[in-house]
């Protein structure tokens, strides 16, 4: 570079200042400088790189540690229905009315009639639907929707059901055509966030005859607005039949919807009406198609495949059928024999689906490591799994595992010729006769298959243990069935992606993830793809900000981690007596002081999160003079908020990592969605769950909780202040919001 | 000093702080990482190597046939050696305001933008427009649209050691 010359030429040419002693730095020094600081920087960036990563791996592994846990409330849903018929006397119809599909006692024109009756008061003021729909009424929906507005739940109800009618003719897999060289865009994973299908249709304009439209499935769930999204897409749906498409994801389920907040967000918008739209919401879901085929050379699902998916077979399927894929459909249940508990160590089913997620998650980090080979990112266990594999808790209740290690995992066993096949189903194992399934297991499988799957990135089909069904599929599984098909390319979702996109297997597997910021502000872009005749992709990213000014790249990591490591340390209060258990373990001369191995030890095996412990350490716990780490230094900054009743703080904290399931529970208990349900209903339900869990808690604990949170002595509980009374307050924000 | 600690300890406590930044870009978990995110790895480890510094070590990891990944076997030695010795020590908070200084020739106290735009991408080992404006946009203060360095620099070293 000449520029050293230069700049000394620059300098004796400028003028000189008032300040007679300026310094003339020589060349040298200049580049000197020039270094020092492009090396301190260059570090400064790789560190925040580095904090970035650890930050999307926290994020990751808590969504997925937490969607395994699905998998115990669905186990536990099954428990309660086929264990407990007495639950307050009301038999199964408790659970069942929201977990099975239920038969209309009303045929389908009453019912219509029924919503044209509904009379919206003058004082609303939101839009207005009238059918059949025109753009006046999806402009009306938008602006409505930006401005924080509500439909009206007859609108919602009337909007369904012509959406039900619709699907109904739809087939299972859609064929379009790019012809008259139209782009057709589509996108990913919503997850409720208005704010980005917003993006999307301002950047990318509004769908149309010229602008069309696949919408990959996942619309609900997580994000606020998952209302508003699903209205204004069944809305175009239903306005441009041929130009707008929508897939089925794995959260159109009305199971899932329980857990990740679909349903509470509908009954809270819609008091009177919530309950009706949430069922007629399940036969809407259950009736989207599953697939979408481009030119005949492009095929679109949400999750992926499987080495049995056939997209003729697919084309059969009943699909209206399968409305949950947590369930298994009810009548294999009745063909099967009666549930003879061998929790014994042949836990290999025949059908080479892999035992319990929960029993293996916990015992095999070793291979789930290995499946950290699946996808780009960390651990790739996603999402919850089907009540079939659950042979959860009842045969390896939580404290056992708790206090051993980890276990081997369990060896494949090959079933014996003599054996009946052997399907994980609830806490046991279910016969089947083999070696024919009925059809409607089939059915359900293929469908499960496209919904769940993910890509990995070795050849193979292996079961999608985490989540029970569906499968991680290789690129020679994606190579055949493209072959299979004549197709070229596989776009499919359900998993978030940093840059929004990704491509593997050879750039034959497209992964369109729509929703940014998905984890925390700055986490992820989110992207659209478009493909015209030539069917080549082009990306689109965005990323929704809410401030104003944009925010740098380290503001944004700053922001993301922190909400990383808060989540972090949520879990670890949420263990603090087994954590605090364990590291005393080490700590033989109660010195309270460990080393950071044993730290990071503990910690892993506790929590079961696969994590760059030591490299969080310093975030999370105080070392002391000795350099070893003060392992209580992980719980201060973090305390409970005033807990109503008193309890044992092992309660405290029990309660505090299950309260999301508990919530989900009162909610089906509440009927009518009072908000309160009776002392025993509470009392039993508790003590449901915590026998489920193997957690022991104290009956008497649980009635002196039950009564003193009763505190009008009605005999009622308010279970979403009992609920409140387990948050937990972090301290820094306390003081942040203090000084601030 | 503890009395836990000693040289070996030292060594397998170092290896596995490596180990485990190592883990952090190990996407595929089968022990290799991507050649282009090594001089992240290193830095993040505190180490401040410069490009030159960098591309030499990196000739030293990469394989006979250069496969653009580098494995662990190679990289543990090499980082556990680079660490003990505390080659590329960290840069004190002063020596780098002196650098600013000796850049800020009118000792105005601050930086424009461009003053400091041509320096790093013309002189040493220069910046990409990337880098340049990501640290502009956390370097220049809004209001003046000056870089006000020694803020710049007192927030930088507080965020990362934070």
């Amino acid at each position: 570079m000449g520029c050293g010359t230069s700049i000394a030429v620059e300098n004796q040419t400028r003028p000189s200042e008032t300040d007679g002693s300026i310094k003339q730095p020589s060349p040298a020094l200049t580049i000197k400088a020039a270094i020092l600081i492009q090396r301190w920087y260059r570090r400064y960036v790789a560190r925040l790189e580095m904090r970035r990563r650890y930050t999307w791996n926290i994020f990751q592994s808590i969504e997925y540690a937490g969607e395994q846990d699905q998998l115990q409330l669905s186990s536990f849903f099954s428990f309660m229905l086929d264990n407990f018929t007495q639950i307050n006397g009301n038999g199964p119809d408790l659970i069942s009315h929201l977990l099975d599909s239920v038969v209309d006692p009303l045929t389908e024109e009453v019912r219509q009639l029924k919503h044209e009756q509904i009379v919206v008061p003058e004082s609303y003021s939101g839009p207005r639907l009238s059918f059949p729909l025109s753009v006046t009424d999806t402009n009306a929906l938008l602006s409505a929707f930006k401005e924080e507005q509500t439909l009206h739940g007859k609108y919602v109800l009337q909007l369904l059901y012509e959406t039900k009618k619709f699907l109904k003719q739809m087939p299972n897999v859609i064929y379009l055509s790019t012809s008259y060289a139209k782009e057709i865009t589509i996108c990913g994973d919503l997850h409720g966030s208005l704010d980005d299908l917003l993006l999307i249709f301002y950047k990318n304009g509004l769908p149309s005859a010229e602008n069309p439209y696949v919408f990959n499935g996942d619309f609900v769930d997580r994000g606020k607005k998952s209302t508003e999204i699903i209205i204004i897409l069944f809305a175009f749906l239903l306005l441009y039949p041929d130009h707008m498409h929508l897939n089925r994801g794995n959260h159109e389920d009305h199971i899932m919807n329980l857990r990740y907040g679909f349903t509470r967000e509908v009954m809270q918008k819609y008091k009177t009406h919530g309950r009706e739209i949430l069922q007629l919401l399940q036969d809407v879901f259950s009736l989207l198609p599953l697939a979408t085929v481009i030119d005949n050379k492009v095929l679109i699902v949400h999750g992926g495949i499987s080495d049995k998916t056939d997209l003729d077979f697919l084309s059969t399927v009943e699909r209206h059928k399968v409305k949950s894929a947590l369930r298994l459909p009810k009548r294999s249940i009745d063909h099967l024999n009666v549930r003879a508990c061998s929790r014994s160590s042949s836990r290999h089913s025949g059908r080479s689906r892999l035992d319990s997620p929960r029993s293996s998650g916990r015992t095999s980090r070793a291979s789930r490591r290995k499946k950290k080979n699946f996808t780009k990112q960390g651990s790739c266990s996603s999402s919850s799994s089907s009540s079939s594999s659950s042979s959860s808790s009842k045969c390896s209740p939580r404290v056992s595992s708790r206090n051993t290690p980890r276990r081997p995992p369990p060896s494949p066993s090959l079933p014996s010729p003599t054996d009946v096949l052997q399907v994980p189903f609830l806490d046991s194992f279910v016969s089947l006769e083999p070696p024919e399934p009925p059809r409607e297991e089939l059915e359900w499988q293929q469908v499960v298959d496209i919904l769940w799957s993910d890509p990995k990135n070795q050849n193979g089909c292996s079961p999608n243990s985490f989540r029970g069904g569906g499968s991680y599929f290789g690129p020679d599984v994606t190579q055949t069935l493209l072959q299979k098909h004549g197709l070229c390319l596989l776009i499919r979702s359900h998993e978030c992606k940093q840059e929004g996109y990704e491509l593997c297997h050879n750039g034959q597997v497209i992964t369109i993830f729509s929703a940014s910021n998905y984890y925390e502000e700055g986490s992820n872009r989110g992207a659209y793809v478009k493909l015209g005749p030539e069917l080549v992709p082009r990306f689109f990213q965005y990323q929704v900000s809410r401030s104003t000014r944009k925010l740098t790249l380290h503001q944004r990591v700053r922001v993301a981690e922190g909400s990383a490591l808060r989540a972090l340390k949520e879990k670890l209060y949420a263990h603090r007596s087994e954590l605090m258990a364990a590291f005393q373990q080490y700590d033989i001369d109660n010195t309270g002081r460990i080393s950071t191995s044993e730290w990071a030890q503990v910690v892993e095996s506790v929590l079961r999160l696969d994590l760059p412990w030591r490299t969080l350490r310093q975030r999370l716990a105080r070392l002391g003079a000795d350099g070893n780490v003060e392992y209580a230094s992980c719980f201060e900054d973090i305390s409970p908020g005033e807990p109503i009743p008193p309890v044992t703080p092992n309660l405290a904290e029990t309660l505090y990592r299950y309260r999301t399931d508990l919530e989900i529970i009162f909610n089906i208990i509440d009927k009518d969605h009072s908000g309160q349900i009776s002392i025993e209903e509470f009392r039993q339900t508790w003590k449901l769950f915590s026998s489920h869990l193997g957690v022991a808690v104290n009956d008497q604990a649980i009635d002196d909780m039950a009564r003193s949170i009763d505190f009008n002595k009605d005999g009622s509980i308010d279970f979403n202040e009992f609920l409140e009374a387990f948050r937990v307050v972090h301290k820094l924000d306390v003081k942040e919001q203090q000084q601030g | 000093m503890a009395d836990k600690y000693n040289a070996e300890t030292i060594i397998t406590e170092t290896q596995k702080r490596i180990s485990n930044a190592f883990d952090v870009f190990d996407h595929e978990s089968n022990k290799t990482v991507d050649v282009r995110e090594i001089g992240t790895i290193i830095r993040s480890l505190g180490c401040f190597p410069s490009e030159a510094e960098l591309h030499d070590i990196i000739a030293e990891l990469e394989e006979e046939e250069p496969t653009g990944f580098v494995r662990y076997e190679k990289f543990l030695p090499t980082m556990t050696k680079i660490l003990l010795e505390r080659k590329f020590r960290p840069i004190p908070e002063d020596l780098l305001l002196q650098a600013f200084e000796v850049l800020d020739q009118k000792k105005k106290g601050h930086l424009e933008p461009e003053e400091l735009t041509k320096y790093l991408t013309q002189e040493g080992e220069p910046f990409t427009q990337e880098e340049m404006d990501e640290m502009l946009s956390a370097a220049v203060d809004p209001d003046k649209n000056v870089i006000l360095y020694k803020d710049f620099v007192s927030m930088m070293t507080f965020d990362d050691i934070r």
